[in-house]
């Protein structure tokens, strides 16, 4: 009843985690109610509050808001973290999608078999350093703003910081070339709010390991 | 130099299908030029017109734009089938988020292993029947209206009706309880401009089969 956002999802980054990083970035507080056991989830469902039978699952602004594309789009327009227009939209679009891909591409690696993990690693040091981070260093080369779109903070600048932290944290190497990401990386960590959420004890979440990722797996039998 | 969008992708539904729908169903003409062979990638890679190195890529309105959420919004939104408001554009993109899970799992079917493929299948069928078109029809059933989305044509319905034809091309029988699914199927397919492109002849693609997913195997390497 306090009116914050109330965040359904498991104790992990997953498919929330980005969300986390914008409601956190936009200065907004939010709770969340952790699903630790297969009972927790069925009650979701069975009380009829997910769309889809999945999290994540958002309650804000008297919704129940599912899909995580979907929560970020109306967190980033209701936060003015969308652009100005259109064509700005459409960039900011373009470029997190791209951010998606690479970011898929760790759950890829959690997800394979032993014998196709080394496989997946490499494929993510290949995208990284050869397709995605060359990507937006170019962008922000080409205008030379502090920021990806419209000299201005937006969606993609917080979503691009922790992808980031993500390449750092699984290959602090892969960034070596990329000043200009670097700085922005930088820039963002700075703001308050960014800076807040980035401290121990925050609510961001870590990087599932191998046997958390089991323990889920045993737990709710995916 | 027509000034008609020049669609750049493989021939064949893939990642591309969805904005041919939406811009059939909008009224606008498009040119494609297909992808057929490895090299054909590799000189648009050389041309830097791909963004990510991928396609689908859209060259409209002077951009080249990439990532197909990217390309599908910044239509909608161009032709007024993005809703009215933030609310509205939350609705329409949770709704083609899960349309787009359905889309995949459907899509990947002709490249899961022949030993996957029976319970694939039964994947399929029970996603289908007991978690998409049953929400699906109970947002129609909960307004009453003929769109999913404010009483008007949006994104939503547009690929909601491809979405249908897919599934009716899988297993017709799991269309059969879902009246108020097939009511909006057939207003979307008797709107001129979709009514036009359901034609043989038109630019819309057939479904995959085993010799062109081997043309695309060798296209796009994998």
């Amino acid at each position: 009843m306090s009116g914050k956002p109330v965040l359904h999802y498991f104790n992990v980054q997953g498919r929330m985690e980005s969300i986390r990083w914008l409601l956190a970035a936009a200065g907004v507080e939010f709770e969340e109610k952790l699903i630790m056991c297969q009972e927790d989830l069925d009650k979701l469902k069975n009380d009829g509050l997910l769309m889809f039978q999945q999290v994540p699952m958002v309650e804000m602004d008297g919704m129940k808001m599912v899909q995580s594309r979907a929560i970020l789009n109306y967190i980033a327009t209701k936060y003015n973290l969308y652009g100005k227009d259109t064509k700005e939209r459409l960039l900011i679009d373009m470029y997190t999608e791209g951010m998606t891909d690479l970011y898929e591409l760790f759950f890829k690696v959690i997800l394979a078999p032993p014998e196709e993990k080394d496989a997946a690693k490499s494929l993510i040091k290949d995208r990284a350093k050869n397709r995605f981070l060359p990507a937006f260093e170019k962008v922000l080369k080409s205008h030379g703003q502090g920021y990806l779109v419209g000299n201005k903070l937006s969606k993609a600048d917080i979503l691009l910081t922790e992808l980031l932290y993500m390449v750092e944290e699984f290959d602090a190497s892969l960034l070596a070339n990329f000043t200009l990401l670097q700085a922005l990386k930088t820039r963002v960590s700075n703001l308050p709010n960014v800076k807040k959420f980035l401290q121990p004890g925050s609510q961001r979440k870590p990087f599932p390991t191998q046997e958390m990722f089991e323990e889920m797996r045993k737990r709710f039998k995916f | 130099m027509a000034g008609k969008p020049v669609l750049h992708y493989f021939d064949g539904r893939g990642r591309m299908e969805s904005t041919r729908w939406l811009l059939a169903a909008a009224g606008i003409e498009f040119e494609e030029k297909f992808v057929t062979c490895p090299e054909d990638l590799e000189k648009l890679r050389k041309d830097g017109v791909l963004m990510f190195q991928q396609v689908p890529m859209v060259e409209m309105d002077g951009m080249k734009l990439v990532q197909s959420r990217a390309i599908l919004n910044y239509i909608a939104n161009k032709y007024n089938l993005y809703g009215k408001d933030t609310k509205e554009r939350l609705l329409i993109d949770m709704y083609t988020e899960g349309m787009a899970d359905l889309n995949e799992l459907i899509s990947s079917l002709i490249i899961t292993p022949p030993d996957q493929k029976e319970s694939k299948m039964n994947l399929i069928r029970d996603r289908t029947k007991n978690r998409y078109l049953p929400a699906f029809e109970k947002v129609l059933k909960g307004h009453g209206q003929d769109y999913l989305v404010g009483n008007k044509l949006s994104k939503a319905d547009i690929l909601l009706t491809e979405l249908l034809y897919m599934v009716e091309e899988f297993d017709a029988s799991l269309l059969a309880n879902f009246t108020l699914l097939q009511a909006l199927k057939t207003r979307i397919s008797n709107l001129p401009n979709v009514k036009k492109f359901l034609q043989p002849g038109s630019q819309r693609k057939p479904p995959m089969t085993e010799e062109k997913l081997e043309e695309a195997r060798k296209v796009f390497k994998f």
